[in-house]
């Protein structure tokens, strides 16, 4: 069996370099690599280029790399109501490319299925369009849109084992899945990390082959952004 | 008297159909979902990976793996499934969903619709609204008829930036119903108590409208 487990965040985040392009799967707060995120933040590493759905919040997330000027580049599709992120941006310290949303998936998908590039019809006759080939399929004008390359890809699953199989959990699964295997390494922090044998082979959503390394991360804030309840009657 | 927000969600709520998708956007869109009828089954998709979307938590049962795409924290319904991010989008791209309902900055009368950014001052983000809007064939738009500043939102060309081109064709606003087709809108129905003539005097774009215009029903 092909062990993939290293003994923590400090190791599982070796050779990351300035400049470098990362991948990290989240949505919103849910479902992000807290851990890596704190120790790229610990290396004070820049010049990176993240490519995200989001940038956490002011004070959380990716947020805590904006606020110290680590990114250089945001490759997102929601700025949302991240303050520090679209003043950046506004006043042009910070690159941003904004891009929907299917976009974003279906890049990282195809970068992690070896195809180079897809017509989509998102983004036609918009800014988004500017400088892409566009085509005609069934009536219909598409986009031509590329796979991402990156150096790292930052994911967060709920369970895994030590080949490297991962299980997520509710919505906090979103762009992992897809991030996984989309960049040279793939860096997979867990809640839970049991020995291999011990998932149930059915269970798993993402195999082992997509992820070069897996740790269990030591702690887990889960900070909730935007928390709605109602009340019992 | 125009509609309030609550009011044109009802509207809108009318025009789901038993056996439904549907796909509701960020503000006025996500209370659609309160005026549903319940004789009917409806499944709500939200894009961040959730089939089968359920009403917000009672109090101390929120989950941090369980939110909707505006960060609500939410439940998941009887039958309910969660995928990842190019599962949801290929539910979206595919049309498989079958009603997407969304708010906008500005509606053009050929169908056009911005709502993501406004140059040098205000950028949110297309999120999911660019994918929605080109492959979705049943789109409804809802907002309010002017801006803050009592301006047009229904003009016939959009000024802000696109989220998509001859997408839109219903828009329920604060004054109106509307159909969009053949480079105009086509008044269908009046908010209760206001006159045609003030929706034409809130309109930009041309509008077309035949005999007595009626009345919402809600």
């Amino acid at each position: 069996m092909i062990t993939k487990t290293v003994a923590d965040v400090q190791t599982a985040c070796e050779g990351v370099k300035n400049n470098m392009t990362f991948m990290l799967g989240g949505f919103g707060l849910s479902g992000i690599p807290e851990n890596c995120i704190a120790e790229l933040v610990r290396l004070n590493i820049t010049g990176v280029t993240c490519i995200s759905n989001n940038a956490g919040v002011d004070d959380f997330g990716l947020g805590l790399l904006l606020q110290k000027r680590q990114i250089k580049k945001m490759i997102s599709s929601y700025v949302g109501e991240n303050a520090e992120f679209e003043r950046q941006m506004l006043s042009g310290e910070l690159e941003v490319d904004l891009i929907p949303q299917g976009t974003l998936a279906q890049r990282c998908r195809a970068a992690q299925s070896g195809i180079p590039a897809f017509f989509t019809p998102a983004g036609y006759g918009t800014e988004v369009a500017v400088g892409k080939e566009a085509r005609e399929f069934n009536g219909k004008m598409h986009i031509l849109e590329h796979a991402f390359k990156a150096d790292f890809g930052f994911v967060k699953a709920w369970k895994g084992d030590t080949a490297g199989n991962l299980i997520f959990k509710g919505t906090a699964r979103n762009f992992n899945p897809n991030m996984c295997g989309a960049a040279k390494i793939t860096v997979a922090e867990v809640e839970e990390l049991v020995p291999a044998g011990t998932l149930d082979p059915n269970d798993i959503h993402i195999p082992g082959i997509f992820v070069q390394r897996i740790f269990q991360g030591e702690k887990y804030e889960k900070r909730i952004e935007n928390l709605t309840v109602r009340t019992r009657e | 008297m125009a509609l309030d927000k609550n009011q044109i969600a009802q509207r809108i709520a009318k025009e789901v159909k038993d056996g439904y998708y549907v796909n509701l956007g960020i503000g006025i869109p996500t209370l659609v979902a309160n005026f549903v009828r319940n004789d009917i089954d409806v499944e709500f998709q939200s894009e961040n990976g959730i089939l089968g979307m359920g009403p917000f938590p009672y109090e101390g049962e929120e989950d941090p793996d369980l939110i909707n795409a505006g960060k609500q924290t939410i439940t998941a319904m009887k039958g309910a499934s969660f995928f990842d991010s190019a599962t949801s989008f290929s539910m979206i791209r595919g049309q498989h969903v079958d009603l997407t309902i969304l708010g906008a900055m500005e509606v053009a009368q050929n169908g056009d619709i911005a709502n993501w950014k406004i140059p040098g001052k205000m950028v949110k983000g297309m999120g999911g609204a660019m994918d929605l809007v080109a492959s979705a064939d049943n789109i409804i738009v809802a907002m309010m008829h002017t801006n803050r500043a009592g301006a047009s939102k229904l003009l016939k060309e959009c000024s802000l930036p696109l989220t998509g081109v001859n997408c839109v064709k219903k828009v329920v606003t604060n004054l109106a119903v509307l159909e969009i087709k053949d480079g105009a809108f086509h008044l269908l129905e009046r908010a209760p108590g206001v006159s045609v003539d003030e929706i034409k005097a809130a309109t930009e774009g041309k509008l077309l409208f035949e005999g007595t215009v009626p009345e919402m029903v809600f």
